[in-house]
């Protein structure tokens, strides 16, 4: 036996084994094209020469021995910064399958060292706990059947628009509009918006694919649809384009592009969707943004006005000169007034079982818009995994009590409540949306499934690639980096995005036809609704149904 | 599916006539209740006078009736008029009716100076002061109307054989507006205030059909905290303080009714000349739009009738009829068995934009369409 000291073993020592994905490589496809190697966002595989042992048999004679071929192979490294991530770009660029990452199906060791020099793991993505959530559970089962010609989901007319922004009691509109009293400015919205991803976590790429798609939807299909821009500003040409009126403008805690979108102003073509106040986030509650140094290039300094290559944490609450209480009455009304009160200003805050209080402030606040809760499965550029994992709450029973809390006050009207965290997390995203909005959502936000439909995003809940943080998205959706960002064509995201939405209209409409729906979002429609488990049926309200 | 019948005329006529429609239209029905409704009272044996509220409902037992009596003159309400029906009572299916009441009386003198709409709220306060007596004795007591001019009758079992059971046919009660509802019992009890028209300070409505947005739209009426609106044993109800709503509480005229249960499409909106308020009022009242399939059928305290169609018409109706008197139906031949001697060719069956109002004076009918303008300043 060798002598342990000989061998190289250390606590961090680790075989390719240990790791969450294994690369599989069959030596007799492979033509040494190096394609793999090249394109492994994390450096993950390399080529390396390897001897091997041909043994000697020679039958007519008493001599034993071995001979050796070298030859060039795939080593995969056992680096926890190169461990393998699963993204499978390997696989998508080997012209002869000769190689694919393999989940490690044994629990890997990777989970103990992912804190290197004492820094947690921070990564991309969203909770990584995968199988059907609470959405997929529910089903639609109030089917107008009786009574009813079932409506015709392809050939009857749908009104599928909710309304985004404050709206007043019918007495108190009557009022203003006899005595020329504000009538608060309100969007009709597509209920699926492309929720917040910023300029700066997204690729140039990513961003112009999105604004495209969304002005198809808008301009030729009719569906209009918005898109928020998270925290990171808008570019300035979209300010100054006709374009604005699909985009929502979020400001967070960093305050970063407001410079530019605060100039914009006199400029601007038309007013924006709204205006987003980030407060938190479903993905990290409690923690800011985060752009990590790798991300910050050039163009995006310049944009938010920073330095180049600087991690940027957004702190987690806003600077103001206000009483944490006066400070969301106070923000919302200074938004509104910067935009001539014409355009809706509503909160975005984490799921949290103090949701309830956040929206009474709201009600009693005549500029607030709506409110967007979002929930713990929300997905997020960068965060501590902790965060992500661990710290948050579901949307859909945050949703459920914030919307009976308005029922019992009739206040439901008045403010919209926005639903956001996981919808479409298994693909179901009309199903997830629309089962949000019977519980009382008005709409909901959708980040992660967007990018995941509309331009290939290989990340999932079961730790496949979620590199997002690092710059490094083998895809190009959320890097800085030319050389990976110009894999994706801004036009073919467009193109998705189109076909996403054309197929959620259409879902929507599979959804409310057999329920007898069609003039109205069906919104708080619980009687439509049913879930094969007593205790959520019991706190969601709704029916139980096995 | 529900079958509707509504006959207007300028003369009083028995409220039979509608049950023969109803009869007429019986495929439709299941037979499990009817709701009849008569505005603008005519009593053979007694001189009315149309101010007097009438109570209208139906005692289960001596005890219950013993406790209205007692409740009303507590009240300080003066009875001036107690109809008693000549009952045939082997054809009432229900074992646990004492009394049908319809009884007219004097408000007590201390709303003599009251306004308008302390009366309307007192007469309703009344009525559901008494509904809850009844609910907390075993249901021992229902009552449908406390209102000048109406009487309501509602019963289960086959429309016909209830008006033969109240002797409907003899004339001892007429009205000038009667409407009717002859029950499919679907999707909720058999509960007598269940059943249509109903009834709120005078509004009433009836409907055939489902009514696929019931809870959003009644969640949103509790919210009112209004104490009329309560109830809802029928998807239904809904439409009936819908119209309260409109015309009492944000006293819009007529006209604004359909366009708050069936707003039009943005597009529409875009070309309209009051397309701006009307978007605004679609906003504000978006939790009483409506889905259907469903016809609605009304009238007014002015004996005004209506009728409009959900949005996508998915439940027909018939209006015809001629100067001084008119019909409305579900079904064709219902218009035919209550005036069979009119010009068919100019029946009308109102298309998802039209609202149908037949004015007090039933000269002609208004077909009034939500692309026309909106008769309000407000909306200028």
């Amino acid at each position: 036996m060798v002598s342990t000291r000989s061998v190289s073993v250390a606590p961090g020592s680790l075989t390719p084994n240990d790791f969450p994905w294994i690369i599989e490589h069959r030596e007799d496809r492979c033509t040494l094209c190096g394609n793999c190697t090249s394109v492994c966002p994390k450096e993950a595989i390399r080529l390396a020469y390897r001897r091997q042992r041909l043994p000697r048999l020679d039958i007519l004679s008493t001599k034993r021995g071995s001979e050796y071929r070298t030859f060039t192979g795939i080593r995969q490294e056992t680096a926890i910064a190169n461990a393998c991530i699963g993204c499978g770009m390997c696989a998508m660029v080997c012209p002869n399958e000769a190689i694919m990452p393999a989940p490690n199906t044994n629990e890997h060791r990777t989970l103990f060292f992912n804190n290197q020099k004492g820094e947690p793991q921070k990564r991309g993505g969203r909770r990584n706990v995968s199988g059907p959530n609470l959405l997929d559970r529910i089903v639609f089962n109030r089917i107008s059947m009786l009574t009813d010609p079932a409506l015709d989901a392809g050939r009857h007319e749908f009104n599928l628009t909710t309304t985004l922004g404050r709206i007043l009691p019918p007495e108190d509109f009557l009022d203003r509009i006899q005595h020329g009293g504000w009538i608060p400015p309100t969007r009709e919205i597509f209920p699926f918006v492309i929720g917040s991803m910023s300029f700066g976590a997204l690729s140039p790429n990513m961003w112009l694919g999105l604004l495209q798609g969304v002005a198809y939807c808008n301009e030729v299909l009719g569906i209009p649809v918005v898109m928020c821009t998270g925290e990171g500003g808008c570019p300035p040409w979209v300010l100054r384009s006709p374009y604005l009126k699909y985009i929502v403008l979020q400001i967070a805690s960093g305050y970063f592009g407001w410079d530019e979108i605060i100039r914009a102003i006199p400029e601007m073509q038309c007013d924006p969707a709204a205006i987003e106040i980030k407060y938190g986030q479903g993905a990290k509650p409690g923690d800011g943004g985060l752009l990590m140094w790798h991300k910050v290039s050039k163009l995006i300094a310049r944009l938010r006005g920073v330095p180049e290559s600087v991690d940027l944490p957004s702190p987690p609450v806003h600077q103001t000169l206000y009483s944490i209480e006066e400070s969301v009455m106070k923000m919302v009304q200074t938004m509104s007034t910067a935009f001539g009160h014409k355009v809706p200003v509503y909160p975005k805050i984490s799921a949290s079982t103090s949701a309830k209080a956040v929206l009474n402030n709201l009600v009693r606040n005549p500029y607030a818009a709506g409110l967007l809760i979002d929930g713990i499965d929300g997905g997020t550029g960068a965060a501590y995994n902790i965060s992500m994992d661990a710290t948050g709450n579901p949307i859909a029973s945050c949703v459920r009590e914030c919307y009976l809390d308005l029922v019992a006050q009739g206040r439901q009207n008045e403010i919209p409540i926005f639903a956001a965290g996981g919808v479409g997390k298994n693909g179901n995203i009309a199903q997830n949306g629309m089962a949000l909005i019977m519980l009382g959502a008005s709409g909901v936000h959708v980040g992660k499934y967007i990018m995941q439909a509309a331009a290939g995003c290989l990340g999932n809940e079961k730790g496949r690639c979620n590199v997002c943080n690092l710059g490094i998205c083998p895809k190009g959706i959320t890097s800085q980096n030319p050389k990976l960002y110009r894999r994706l064509d801004p036009d073919l995201v467009a193109d998705r995005v189109a076909e996403v939405f054309m197929a959620i209209r259409t879902e929507v409409k599979k959804i409310m036809a057999p329920l007898g729906r069609s003039q109205s979002l069906p919104v708080g429609m619980s009687d439509a609704i049913g879930i094969a488990d007593r205790d959520a049926a019991d706190l969601l309200k709704i029916n139980y149904v096995c | 599916m529900c079958r509707l019948a509504l006959k207007t005329a300028l003369e009083p006529f028995s409220p039979y006539t509608v049950l023969t429609a109803m009869e007429a239209m019986q495929e439709g029905y299941d037979g499990s209740g009817l709701g009849l409704l008569l505005r603008g009272m005519e009593f053979e044996d007694f001189r009315y006078n149309h101010k007097f509220p009438i109570l209208s409902g139906i005692a289960h037992s001596v005890a219950a009736w013993r406790r209205l009596d007692d409740f009303m003159e507590e009240r300080g309400y003066e009875l001036k008029y107690d109809h008693k029906f000549h009952m045939r009572w082997d054809l009432v299916e229900s074992k646990d009716r004492y009394r049908y009441f319809v009884r007219a009386y004097r408000m007590p003198d201390k709303f003599t100076d009251r306004t308008q709409q302390e009366k309307d709220d007192e007469l309703m306060l009344t009525r559901l002061a008494l509904r809850k007596d009844g609910e907390l004795h075993g249901g021992d007591l229902t009552v449908f109307s406390f209102w000048p001019d109406v009487t309501i009758i509602k019963e289960v079992g086959w429309p016909i054989k209830i008006g033969d059971s109240l002797c409907l046919h003899d004339g001892q009660i007429k009205s000038r507006v009667c409407m009717a509802q002859g029950r499919q019992n679907t999707n909720y009890g058999i509960n007598l205030y269940a059943c249509h028209p109903f009834f709120l300070q005078g509004i009433s409505t009836m409907t055939n059909g489902e009514n696929t947005a019931f809870v959003p739209i009644k969640d949103w009426l509790l919210g009112r905290h209004f104490p009329g609106y309560l109830g809802y044993q029928s998807d239904s109800e809904v439409f009936t303080h819908i119209l309260h709503y409109t015309l009492k509480q944000l006293k819009l005229p007529l006209q604004a009714y359909k366009h708050i249960i069936t707003p039009l499409s943005s597009q529409e909106l875009a070309v309209h000349p009051q397309g701006e308020f009307l978007a605004g009022l679609r906003n504000v009242c978006r939790r009483l739009i409506i889905d259907g399939p469903n016809a609605v059928i009304g009238t007014l305290p002015d004996e005004t009738c209506l009728l409009v169609m959900d949005q996508k018409k998915l439940r027909p109706a018939t209006v015809g009829g001629r100067t001084g008197e008119w019909a409305i139906a579900s079904e064709m031949c219902g218009v035919d068995a209550m005036i069979p001697d009119r010009d068919r060719a100019l029946d009308f069956q109102p298309m998802r934009e039209h609202t149908v109002i037949i004015p007090p004076d039933r000269k002609e009918l208004t077909i009034w369409s939500q692309h026309d303008p909106y008769p309000l300043p407000q909306a200028a």
